[in-house]
């Protein structure tokens, strides 16, 4: 038998019957609103469970499992999904179990990382995965013992009817909850009612992570598995001439060298016999397009800068006269190099092209993408592809694109065998897709009172996309504006890199908005405050950003660094919105022995609701890491169309020596969760950038800071 | 190729390799022993630390025909329950995000913590500043390892 509802929602449910003679029940998000409903397979399962959603079985012997569909990258959401369902659901913890889930369109929509967006996206749903569950189990409870659902409540993975004292597992009333018809509305928890959300709940993942267990893209080994590189070009611009790759075929284990689109593969047994083989290609190389080096980008950031063919994004009044009529006029440039994104796994990807289908395992951000374009590629329909989700060992964008899974299935397609294809990290840092290089002109006009009446900002970049956050502040609390952008196209590939564009952009805001503060004669922090009261009450154009939640962490980020009220450190102030989240930072410098030391850096953060206390906090110290180490020594550089950095020898990743205490905070105020994967990076750099300043009277306007001669003799170590 | 035998977590193994080829992809490849990571090569990074004789060593770096006699342990032998000190101060702490590079760091903290059972933040510091975490959780890492440190007798 079967039975499809159709509820009064965009999503559907599904029962099938099952073999046990049970019930499989599906629910089926879909934001098209197309009715796309499918049966559930009978046996798709293990027997004797009961599905009462794409997200959540319980068996008859009380294991909850929930399957998280997002790619798990150290963002934690393997974690954080199942714990809203679990709460609506009122599960008991101890007995879930978490499977990261294969790709499904159908069952799942937004099966991405990237943009800080799954929490925000999912959080209603996944709510109401666990409410509706609790609603069928209590419903079922309430038949078998007679009594009104009115009368019993739930707690633990227990119905529980107070007035007889009778208690029943989730796991007897599986089967019984998996018949009744699912509500169309149902009630979920007031938020005085969360029993996991808020609290500090530990990686599902940890055993395994801590016993090395395989886990990651590149635990993935087959009978019959060949281990594949590929020789890029070393040179961005270039093609390969010729291949002479007699000597590395000749060599033990290889089994083939192919060479694809500028690709040269050596495929193999293992993989030191690859590495050793590929070392032995001969290949000489051709230009193809632009040869760039960075002493070439320095000159055209002047010229884009300067040029008359900038786009337009944002203007509001008349900046002409603004800057006509202002008492004071500052004009500062910022400028930034590119960097690799360098996740600790290096990429790499298992595909087993056969007759008859496609599998695909691995770690990606974007599976479907990657499933979408090796169809394409291959010719095939995507149904006859699989793809299975390893975790990711760190992407930060890097696993947004799908180029290393379509190579490992091109290869398999040639060699006709299982390939798990490996980049080396060379290959990861000379391979592109990178932060892009961006320089930055700011203008500010400020009138003989010190209020400002004129700001420009200018971006040029290099492949970069649009530079600006146009309706970012202080867009809307200033009258004339002018906001533009510029980019050049290079043969060096980039793509989005943590908080793309707002990495870099937001320290040289506010680097900015610190000058002109003290232009002004202003404090710092209550500059920002002026000109976000002035957005409120009197906005100009179009705000992208809440001027209230801003002002919020603003004032708690002041209030727990005790803002201006310390005599013996610098203090610097920093504020971004990104990613619908908002994090305030002061970083503290202190004069250790006539060196300047960074010590402390303060967050004050609101994304909403946290959801796990421990996950949360972990995503704030860590952006802030990232954001203070690659604006301390993040550097890569070109020469002649090659990267001149390509391991961890010349590409310096910040260490644990060089981290300041961080202490975070988070605003209360029980909106609806949004991401924290990025918003706590892009305040970083100013921050520290205004701490130094305040300590040495010296300002910083290039990244990496460590290379500048501003920088010499400051101390990071913090313990000696 | 030749034929090794390797003392690992207290087995011997068997693996018909080049002389040169890194410790690391033995354990990988030829062993099923994944839970070393590879990350740079280079011995820059740390995912691979192993111990060899009870020393923190990066297995990228080292040729399996240097190992000899010596015994090996990794992530996989250092405990048997994964109830080993440093790796339930890890758990206890919260300390992975992405995870990859903690099988190394672990390996770190528990050769740093049997020379040296109860090492002062700056000693902490100097013992872990070649691995590297991209993910930033360097500060968990020096919570786990003081709070592993506290637990030893």
């Amino acid at each position: 038998m079967e039975t499809m509802i159709k509820t009064n929602r965009r999503d559907f449910l599904k029962i099938a019957s099952a073999a046990g003679g049970g019930l499989l029940l599906g629910f089926y998000w879909n934001e098209a609103g197309a009715s796309v409903i499918e049966s559930v397979t009978e046996g798709a399962l293990a027997e004797g469970e009961v599905t009462f959603n794409s997200y959540l079985t319980i068996s008859p012997d009380n294991i909850v499992t929930i399957f998280s569909p997002n790619p798990e990258l150290g963002q934690n959401i393997k974690t954080t999904f199942p714990m809203i369902v679990a709460d609506e659901l009122d599960a008991d913890w101890s007995k879930v179990k978490v499977v990261q889930a294969a790709l499904d369109t159908e069952k799942y929509d937004r099966q991405v990382t990237g943009g800080s967006g799954a929490i925000p996206h999912s959080w209603e749903r996944l709510r109401k995965a666990g409410a509706t569950a609790r609603h069928m189990l209590v419903e079922a409870a309430a038949k078998r013992l007679g009594v009104p659902a009115s009368e019993l409540s739930t707690e633990n993975g227990f119905v529980i009817h107070k007035k007889s004292g009778k208690k029943l597992t989730y796991g007897e009333l599986a089967t019984d909850a998996s018949k009744i018809t699912p509500p169309e509305d149902v009630k979920l928890k007031e938020r005085s009612e969360f029993k996991l959300i808020g609290k500090r709940v530990r990686n599902v993942d940890n055993f395994e992570m801590i016993t090395g267990k395989p886990l990651y893209g590149l635990d993935i080994y087959r009978d019959g598995m060949l281990i594949g590189m590929i020789q890029r070009p070393p040179a961005f611009g270039t093609k390969i001439k010729s291949v002479d790759a007699s000597a590395a075929k000749a060599m033990p284990g290889i089994v083939d060298v192919v060479t694809f689109k500028n690709n040269v593969a050596v495929v193999g047994k293992s993989t030191w016999q690859v590495m050793k083989a590929r070392k032995a290609l001969r290949i000489e190389y051709e230009a193809a397009g632009n040869i760039e080096s960075s002493a070439d980008h320095d000159r055209l950031f002047k010229e884009l800068l300067d040029s008359k063919e900038a786009e337009v994004k944002r203007k509001d009044g008349d900046v002409d006269a603004a800057f006509a009529s202002a008492a004071t006029k500052i004009v500062r440039e910022y400028q930034c190099p590119f960097l690799a994104h360098a996740p600790m796994e290096p990429m790499n990807f298992f595909a087993d092209v056969r007759e008859d289908g496609v599998e695909l395992i691995g770690p990606t951000q974007t599976p479907n993408s990657a499933r979408t374009q090796v169809a394409e590629m291959l010719g095939i329909p995507p149904e006859k592809i699989t793809l299975q989700l390893t975790r990711l060992g760190g992407g930060f964008g890097r696993r947004l694109k799908t180029d290393f899974a379509l190579e490992a299935a091109e290869l398999s397609s040639i060699v006709k065998a299982p390939v798990k294809l490996i980049w080396t990290r060379e290959d990861d840092m000379q391979g592109g897709s990178y932060r892009p290089a961006v320089r930055y002109r700011f203008e500010a006009a400020l009138d003989a009172r010190g209020n400002l009446i004129g700001y420009k900002l200018r971006g040029a970049g290099i492949n970069s996309g649009n530079t600006t956050r146009e309706h970012n502040f202080p867009s809307g609390a200033v009258d004339n504006v002018l906001i533009e952008s510029i980019e050049h196209q290079s043969p060096i590939t980039t793509g989005a890199w943590r908080a793309p564009i707002t990495n870099f952009l937001a320290f040289a805001e506010q680097s900015f908005l610190d000058e002109v503060a003290l232009a002004a004669k202003k404090d710092p922090v209550q500059f920002r405050l002026e000109l976000l009261e002035r957005a409120k009450q009197r906005p100009v154009g179009q705000l992208g950003y809440d001027a209230d939640r801003m002002i919020a962490v603003i004032k708690l980020a002041a209030e727990k660094s005790g803002w201006g009220k310390k005599r013996d450190v610098a203090q610097g102030f920093s504020v971004y919105f990104s990613h619908r989240s908002y994090v305030a930072q002061v970083a503290e410098v202190a004069m250790k022995n006539n060196q300047p030391t960074l010590q402390k850096i303060y967050a004050a953060a609101d994304c909403g609701i946290v959801v796990n206390e421990s996950g949360a906090k972990q995503q704030v110290v860590g952006g802030i890491v990232d954001g203070l180490g690659h604006a301390l020594y993040g550097n890569l550089t070109f020469r002649n169309g090659e990267a001149e950095q390509k391991n961890f020898d010349t590409y310096r990743l910040i260490r644990i020596k060089e981290v300041p205490d961080v202490e975070v905070h988070f605003v209360d105020n029980g909106i609806s969760p949004t991401g924290l994967g990025e918003p706590a990076l892009p305040p970083t750099g100013g921050a520290i950038a205004n701490a130094f300043f305040k300590a040495t009277g010296k300002r910083l306007y290039r990244q990496p800071f460590m290379q500048q001669p501003e920088m010499e003799g400051v101390r990071l170590d913090q313990r000696m | 190729m030749a034929l090794y035998k390797l003392q690992i977590n207290g087995k011997t193994y068997e693996a018909d390799v080049d002389a040169d080829t890194p410790l690391l992809w033995v354990l990988r490849d030829n062993l099923g022993l994944v839970g070393t990571k590879y990350g740079c090569g280079i011995a820059q990074c740390g995912a691979c630390t192993v111990h060899l004789n009870g020393r923190a060593v990066r297995s990228c770096v080292l040729p399996v025909s240097a190992v000899g006699s010596g015994k090996v342990t990794t992530i996989e032998g250092l405990s048997e329950k994964g109830d080993h000190p440093v790796q339930l101060a890890w758990d206890e702490v919260d300390v992975p995000q992405c995870g990859y590079c903690q099988a190394g760091q672990i390996m770190t903290a528990a050769a740093l913590l049997a020379e040296n059972p109860k090492p002062t933040p700056v000693q902490i510091d100097n013992a872990m500043q070649g691995n590297i975490c991209r993910c930033g959780t360097y500060h968990r890492i020096r919570e786990a390892v003081q709070l592993a440190s506290s637990k030893l007798k």
